[in-house]
């Protein structure tokens, strides 16, 4: 004979809506990560747009060259480039710099960064020199106050010498087309 | 052993102490070395400048020391470096609107998972728990099958 022991049914006391929590949870998570997994780290957001250019001198690239400082960039819409005989990518974005120079549609300037002397002049002499003027940013004085992290990266400077548009990254020839360009025809527009 | 001492001591050596001697005071580089710790190398993603071996990390180390000894607080060099390269260059981030989820998330999971595991163990779901009283008819029954000695 055994003992029957009352078998208290183990039903939870939750109320029934409450059986979607979890999957609401499990959406919001998921969410997250599908916002999160899908950009990229490396995109940082720019905190220098609409801001003037900082006040700079660069060194000169080589000594028979002028020094790049500020006062060139005003009075027109122009393009700084800022690259390094270092840097692999600045060899692919080349030709599309050269056929932006080789356009006339904007001014075109060089920041040599972080090269040591000659280092720039050689690379521009070996791939061709599409820059106005090119100046050498040895220890990356206007680069941290421009707020780079690697090169190439370029400014749109307007007629007044403020930052418009910040591309990280090589400027590819869509970029150049969809994005650059109307926007230099629409600075060209404003006053200056 | 032997080996493995050595190799401890080769990988265990901080890269900092490789560095030149320091052209700034001694003030200014304690100073800017905790500063330092606290400002990440934006090209190395997850060091810190003071550790990062990275050619734009020694300059931004430069340029704190340079700032420091030109008589800037530890707050206008933050500021500056914030105001270039945006919160992304502090290691540890600020407590505002857009990171209260980030600091306080996990609270709110660990006070969500509390709430769940209190109301479960809460006397009223227990009391939902225990059996139903008998009625009258169960206790005459129970009682009859008592007294015949569990035969039906």
């Amino acid at each position: 004979m055994s003992a029957t022991q009352p078998v208290a049914a183990p039903r939870a006391s939750l109320p029934a809506w409450s059986a979607i929590i979890p999957v609401a949870i499990f959406l919001v998570v998921a969410g997250f990560f599908a916002y999160g997994l899908t950009r990229d780290p490396k995109a940082l957001p720019s905190t220098m747009i609409d801001r003037p250019m900082p006040d700079f001198t660069l060194t000169r690239l080589t000594p028979e060259r002028d020094a790049l400082a500020n006062a060139d960039l005003i009075g027109k819409v122009s393009l700084v480039n800022v690259f390094g005989s270092w840097c692999s990518s600045c060899v692919l974005e080349h030709p599309q710099l050269t056929a932006i120079a080789e356009s006339g549609q904007v001014a075109l300037y060089g920041v040599d960064w972080r090269d040591p002397p000659g280092k720039g002049a050689d690379w521009l002499a070996r791939y061709g020199d599409p820059y106005l003027k090119t100046g050498v940013d040895s220890d990356s004085r206007l680069a941290i106050d421009l707020g780079v992290t690697g090169a190439p990266e370029t400014f749109l400077v307007d007629r007044t010498g403020r930052i418009r548009y910040k591309q990280v990254g090589p400027i590819t020839p869509e970029l150049w087309e969809d994005t650059l360009l109307p926007l230099i025809r629409k600075l060209e527009s404003e006053p200056a | 052993m032997r080996h493995l001492v050595l190799i401890a001591a080769l990988t265990l050596t901080p890269v900092a102490l490789a560095q030149a001697p320091s052209a700034f005071t001694p003030a200014v580089e304690a100073t800017a070395h905790d500063l330092g710790k606290s400002l990440r190398c934006v090209v190395c993603q997850n060091q810190s400048i003071e550790e990062s071996a990275a050619p734009l990390a020694a300059d931004m180390r430069r340029l704190v020391r340079e700032r420091l000894t030109a008589g800037e607080t530890p707050e206008q060099v933050i500021a500056y470096m914030t105001d270039r390269y945006g919160n992304f260059v502090l290691l540890q981030p600020p407590l505002q609107l857009d990171t209260l989820l980030l600091w306080f998330g996990p609270l709110l999971l660990f006070a969500a998972a509390a709430w769940g595991w209190l109301a479960y163990l809460r006397p009223a779901a227990r009391r939902d728990l225990a059996p139903a009283p008998l009625s009258d008819t169960e206790a005459a029954e129970l009682a009859n099958r008592l007294v015949s000695g569990g035969k039906a």
